[in-house]
């Protein structure tokens, strides 16, 4: 392999891991924006996942294709929306622990996944037929340089992440409604003062995370798997590193999920790029780094820690 | 008026509140039995009421599968106890895990008890050091424990995976080496005790270390200034700041005593004599995470903990047994599931039983006052 072609494989093998990442980052984005914690973001990438993998399952038969895979991104969003409403339910009106709520659902998504795909499939591994994969992006596939290091060896939702990354950015910095839910996530007294329906907000937030955490989960396992077996390996939880290293803004957000993203490609190929597999160091190693980063990084920025201000506190319209 | 209702107490609220958690978790267990077959459901169920105490080998599992589910259901409510979150658990047991194997296959010249002892020590200080971490994070730059905590779960999987690589791997069957006998925790005749037939128990020493600590643990937190200085802070940092009490050193110190709780419970578990090592996996323990519920139903009450503890092995146990009439274990998982997603709700029904505690007594007070009219 030449050099640039190592390049190529690699940054399309990034987009495979950096894309999900982002997608569920941006879910929890909204979510924590709206001053809701969510940790359950693993339990409904699963939830999402499952639903998409089994609606594929079930219909590679008669469909297949892009379309197919539209159809099931769809689904996993509206999946991970209904999953979703159960948390924001216990957070918002039950006042409860977000934490724990979020808990609840991480421990209940594979369990229910698992669970369905026996009752329904007699075996717990749901496979399906990937058709979606797309060798050359026409026209622009062909550019020099550009064409095979981002439109070759590529699957659609590549590029409906990137669409996502600047819907939100838009939604979140230049509607009303951005501003309002992140008035919520500050100072939740203040907003409902002139009139924002601070409960609303959040449920818009929490809702919008179920959405993207659902597709998250679909777009991860679709490039990484020929089968889904109830998990999606600790993505969720790696994704709020991706939050929380991009300090909850989506610019840093991005580049955070491509170096995640990165950190697993080189975990994942690293036998096959020859300076790395001579180096001789561990695959676990490469595995911790990403997290040890993140512990560094969230050191150095405590001081001006951009968390929205009122996370993770109940809202009570009494209090003052 | 003070109001001296039973159902007022706070005390009594939290418990009546995880008693209608399990009450809803079982009810969602059976509605789901009975989904997934209504001519066995009935059977089902039984089986996962008590299956825990159909026979006497079941009763020495229930103990076996509740020992580190009391450590780490400790380590957990110890911390919030203190007002902090220990999702860390995980990857306390992990380490802790290993660190008793490491002593107990690499420290043979040990006589047995102590043997079992170091590694246990060795199980505690590694735990002590994967909590001193999320803690030292948070006393000196603020970070929130939880993510800290997360982090350190996947650190610490890969760790001790290196680690086993590098030092006591069995290749053949892609898990750590077996701890020698000498380490392993004595039965106590409990494999005489609780049998079935020729098959023994796993059940050892083990619950008893466990109950022990869990006492110990009580007697720290209510009868200890020590331990009355990290309740202060989970209750109120700044007062307790302003009390004199350094709340930086009393983050950091719970979050040692969490972790070392922790990890001797991956310690119980490995030399627990069942016969295996450490498998290799990315997936932090789910043990460590069985703890949040393990403490969140015992209110973070050490004593508490233990029934809890004992009480989640009984449904594992139960389970166990409801897979023998052809239902999938993942059931018991979404019983627990339910069962903390509501435990969660304390706040609303404690609120809704001051309520109706109040309730009861205006309506007392009404029908006394009518009397004196008359």
């Amino acid at each position: 392999m030449s050099g640039l072609q190592l390049l190529y494989f690699l940054v399309q093998q990034m987009m495979y891991f950096s894309i999900p990442l982002l997608v569920v980052a941006l879910g929890g984005l909204f979510c924590e924006r709206s001053g809701i914690v969510n940790v359950a973001l693993e339990g409904i990438m699963i939830i999402g996942a499952f639903s998409g993998v089994m609606f594929l399952h079930h219909t590679q038969d008669s469909l297949s294709g892009q379309l197919a895979l539209l159809i099931a991104l769809v689904i996993a969003a509206l999946a991970g929306m209904v999953i979703s409403l159960v948390h924001a339910y216990a957070s918002i009106n039950m006042k409860a622990d977000q934490v724990i709520s979020g808990t609840a659902i991480n421990i209940f998504a594979p369990a229910f996944a698992i669970f369905v795909a026996r009752m329904i499939n007699g075996v717990q591994q749901i496979p399906f037929q990937n058709t979606f994969f797309i060798t050359k992006v026409p026209l622009l596939g062909d550019l020099p340089f550009l064409g095979p290091l981002l439109f070759q060896n590529t699957y659609l939702t590549t590029y409906l992440g990137i669409a996502l990354l600047i819907l939100s950015t838009v939604v979140l910095y230049k509607t009303r409604f951005g501003l309002r839910l992140r008035a919520c996530g500050e100072h939740p007294q203040a907003a409902d003062s002139v009139g924002v329906n601070v409960y609303k907000m959040r449920y818009a937030g929490t809702v919008i995370s179920g959405a993207l955490g659902g597709i998250g989960g679909l777009i991860f396992v679709i490039p990484t798997s020929t089968n889904f077996n109830g998990t999606v390996s600790g993505y969720g939880f790696l994704a709020l590193a991706v939050l929380i290293f991009g300090q909850w803004k989506p610019g840093r957000i991005f580049f955070a999920a491509l170096f995640f993203g990165f950190m697993k490609t080189v975990t994942a190929t690293y036998s096959v790029i020859p300076t790395l597999k001579d180096m001789g160091i561990p695959s676990d190693i490469y595995k911790m780094i990403p997290y040890i980063a993140t512990l560094i990084v969230l050191a150095f920025t405590s001081k001006s820690s951009a968390a929205p201000r009122a996370e993770g506190i109940p809202y009570d319209k009494g209090q003052r | 008026m003070k109001n001296n209702s039973l159902l007022a107490r706070d005390g009594v609220q939290k418990a009546l509140a995880s008693v209608i958690a399990i009450f809803i978790g079982m009810l969602v267990g059976f509605a789901i039995l009975l989904i997934s077959n209504p001519a066995r459901a009935v059977e089902g169920f039984i089986e996962i009421v008590i299956g825990g105490v159909s026979s006497r080998k079941n009763i020495g599992q229930v103990l076996f599968y509740a020992t580190p589910l009391i450590m780490t259901g400790l380590s957990v409510g110890f911390a919030k106890k203190t007002g902090l979150f220990n999702i860390g658990a995980p990857g306390q047991y992990m380490v802790g895990a290993f660190a008793a194997v490491l002593v107990g296959v690499k420290c043979t010249f040990l006589p047995p008890i102590l043997h079992c002892l170091v590694a246990l020590i060795a199980a505690g200080l590694a735990g002590a050091v994967w909590g001193v971490v999320p803690g030292a994070l948070k006393a000196c730059f603020g970070i929130n424990e939880v993510i800290s905590c997360i982090m350190m779960n996947y650190i610490g999987a890969s760790t001790s995976n290196l680690l086993i690589r590098r030092m006591i791997f069995d290749k053949a069957r892609n898990q750590s080496l077996r701890p020698a006998d000498s380490a392993v925790l004595p039965k106590l005749g409990f494999d005489k005790l609780f049998v079935d037939g020729a098959t023994p128990s796993s059940a050892n020493a083990g619950i008893l270390v466990a109950v022990l600590l869990g006492v110990l643990t009580w007697v720290l937190l209510e009868k200890t200034q020590f331990g009355f200085e990290l309740k202060a802070c989970g209750f109120n940092r700044d007062a307790a700041k302003y009390a004199g009490i350094s709340e930086k050193r009393s983050i950091v110190l719970a979050m040692v005593i969490a972790g070392a709780l922790a990890g001797i419970g991956g310690g119980l578990m490995l030399l627990a004599g069942a016969g295996t090592g450490i498998a290799i996996t990315d997936t932090p323990a789910a043990e460590g995470f069985n703890g949040i519920p393990v403490a969140l139903l015992g209110m973070s009450n050490p004593i508490a903990i233990i029934f809890t503890g004992i009480f989640m092995a009984y449904l594992t146990v139960g389970g166990l047994s409801m897979q023998s009439v052809g239902f999938v274990p993942q059931i018991i998982d979404i019983i627990s599931a339910v069962i903390i997603y509501f435990a969660a709700f304390v706040l609303f029904f404690s609120q809704l039983m001051s309520k109706l505690a109040k309730h009861k007594e205006t309506s007392g007070a009404k029908t006394e006052k009518g009397g004196d009219g008359q």
